[in-house]
């Protein structure tokens, strides 16, 4: 017990060490978080669309359309 | 009488048959700068409104701080470059601006002369009516800060050598942001950044002078800055207005 | 029927207009992704995982910093970071000028804000650094300087390419400004460094890493790497999303152009 209080307490320096890993935590699993439901959103977004055009001939269609990402 | 007439025929013949092959780099250079110029001097005001807002700001300063002479003078370099940097970025706006609402920037894109020539000329013309009035209203203000006096040259020094600088970064940052949604805001979040090292440099400048320290290393740096600059900085704002035209 | 089986080859796009490098063949990267984001992702955690570990267990406190110099583990790796996607987002920017690469553009927007973040991250966790060390939250020494101004570079990036409607047009903006950032980050921090040592009393010491030792710099190499696999598998997820999100745009202005319902 004394071994987590020691390792928790930072030798004094708690109030500093943790803040950090924690915010970087979070930053980190907020990024993770928001990229990957931003792709589920748009992955459902699409396969609600194409569902309604025709999945197969939508694949074919993804592959050989020219998607100009600049545009 | 007829051999000369017909022998400068003969000569200006060829010119004429030959593809046109527009107007050379410095008659467009020559062509766009005094254009720009004409249209500050019909706007009257620009130049006015800068050094207005430079010494408006600048004079701010005491009223947060106090008039104590001696931290006036310490802080006079700064408040002098900083003050001239937020000017300059002020007047940014109107480097591009109405040339692309009126279309003058689409004309521009199409002409011979190359639109780097042509965007290194309009830059000119706005140190002309920014830069340069700056350095005429810059000593006044280090006065009023009570700058000692061995500082003044080198004050003028640097910002004539710093203040070109400063418009050829700003018009990369202009030409970026040409017609965007609230562009004005963007500007400064772009070419701020990028004026650190001018503005470093720039005071270092002076405080050596005041500190009796070597001068030319920082105006050597400014000098290489702005060399550096006068190439590049046309080109890549050259190519942000083609975006903006495209 | 050679048109339906031809999914994984180039098929030509209609029209027979010039190759197809112009335009993203969505369906080949979106697999190439698919393929390599579970590997990406394993070795984060395993990187992560393990750093956590050294820094938190293992490796020894400092002997003047105490346990505070564990805040290293996380703000050098962020630090380092936020330089790396920087340079990333320079040279993707400089592929979609040049050879105007689709996907290159796509990399560029979808690196910036990861890059941000990270560069907030050193900000704070320097912050937090230092704090015990100086006595202040923010001491303007060289190195958080340079990734303060870093930070600025980041958010100006982010806000021209969102700055305009014709994102097109944002996007090709941001990447020449991302070029002109990074050709300036040297000199910012030539400059910022000088500034520094003219205006700091030789006194103040900088967050200086510790002379490192073996039993620091595995802890701080080991969470640098977990650090950048994150970065690419996130790279790659948010990639993937944006080409769906282009696809979308698409398949709604094909709709409209039918006169179909949304």
């Amino acid at each position: 017990m004394a071994g987590v209080w020691e390792f928790l307490h930072m030798g004094g320096y708690a109030a500093y060490v943790w803040p950090a890993y924690g915010l970087t935590a979070l930053v980190m699993l907020a990024l993770l978080v928001a990229s990957v439901r931003g792709l589920r959103v748009r992955r459902r977004e699409l396969a609600r669309l194409e569902g309604a055009r025709g999945g197969r001939r939508a694949r074919r269609e993804m592959d050989a359309e020219e998607v100009d990402t600049t545009a | 009488m007829v051999d000369a007439a017909t022998a400068h025929d003969a000569a200006a013949e060829p010119a004429a048959t030959e593809a046109p092959a527009g107007p050379g780099l410095w008659t467009g250079f020559r062509a766009m700068l005094g254009r720009d110029l004409r249209l500050a001097v019909r706007q009257r005001g620009e130049a006015a409104r800068v050094v207005m807002f430079f010494v408006l700001t600048a004079t701010l300063f005491p009223f947060g701080l106090g008039p104590e002479p001696n931290l006036l003078a310490r802080i006079a370099p700064g408040v002098v470059w900083v003050t001239a940097l937020l000017s300059v970025l002020l007047s940014l706006d109107r480097l591009f601006l109405t040339d692309y609402e009126d279309g003058s920037l689409e004309l521009m894109v199409q002409t011979p002369v190359p639109l780097s020539v042509l965007v290194l000329a309009k830059t000119a013309a706005h140190w002309l009516t920014t830069g340069l009035p700056l350095c005429v209203a810059a000593p006044v203000i280090a006065l009023m800060y009570a700058m000692p006096a061995e500082a003044y040259p080198v004050l003028l020094a640097a910002m004539a050598l710093g203040t070109p600088s400063l418009s050829l970064i700003g018009s990369v940052g202009a030409a970026l942001t040409v017609g965007a949604r609230r562009g004005g805001i963007l500007v400064p979040l772009l070419v701020l950044p990028l004026y650190i090292p001018i503005l470093i440099f720039g005071v270092a400048a002076v405080d050596a002078a005041l500190a009796g320290l070597p001068v030319r290393p920082h105006l050597l740096l400014l000098g290489a800055m702005l060399l550096a600059a006068l190439p590049l900085a046309p080109w890549a704002a050259a190519g942000a207005v083609r975006q903006a035209v495209d | 029927m050679s048109s339906e089986t031809a999914t994984d080859t180039h098929t030509r796009p209609a029209g027979g207009r010039r190759s197809l490098h112009r335009f993203a063949n969505p369906g080949r990267f979106q697999r190439l992704a698919d393929a390599v984001i579970p590997w990406t992702g394993a070795l984060t955690v395993v990187c992560l995982a393990a750093g956590l570990v050294m820094a938190l267990w293992l490796s020894p406190a400092d002997y003047q910093q105490g346990e505070s110099v564990r805040i290293m583990y996380v703000h050098v790796p962020a630090a380092w970071l936020s330089l790396f996607v920087y340079t990333t987002i320079a040279v993707a920017s400089a592929v979609a000028l040049v050879w105007r690469h689709p996907l290159a553009d796509l990399a560029a927007r979808a690196a910036s804000p990861v890059g941000a973040a990270f560069t907030f991250l050193a900000l704070v966790t320097g912050s937090l650094w230092g704090k015990p060390m100086w006595g202040t939250w923010w001491v303007w020494d060289a190195r958080l300087t340079s990734v303060l101004v870093l930070f600025f570079l980041y958010l100006g990036h982010m806000a021209i390419a969102n700055a305009f409607e014709d994102t097109g047009r944002g996007r090709r903006a941001a990447a020449i400004l991302a070029l002109v950032g990074f050709v300036n980050v040297p000199i910012i921090k030539f400059s910022v460094d000088w500034w520094n040592t003219l205006h700091q009393p030789a006194s103040v010491s900088r967050v200086g890493t510790p002379a490192i030792d073996a039993s620091m710099l595995w802890p701080l190499l080991v969470m640098a790497l977990g650090f950048t696999l994150f970065f690419v598998t996130l790279l790659l997820v948010r990639m993937k999303s944006d080409l769906m999100g282009a696809r979308l745009r698409n398949l709604r202005l094909m709709q409209v152009q039918r006169g179909e319902g949304g």
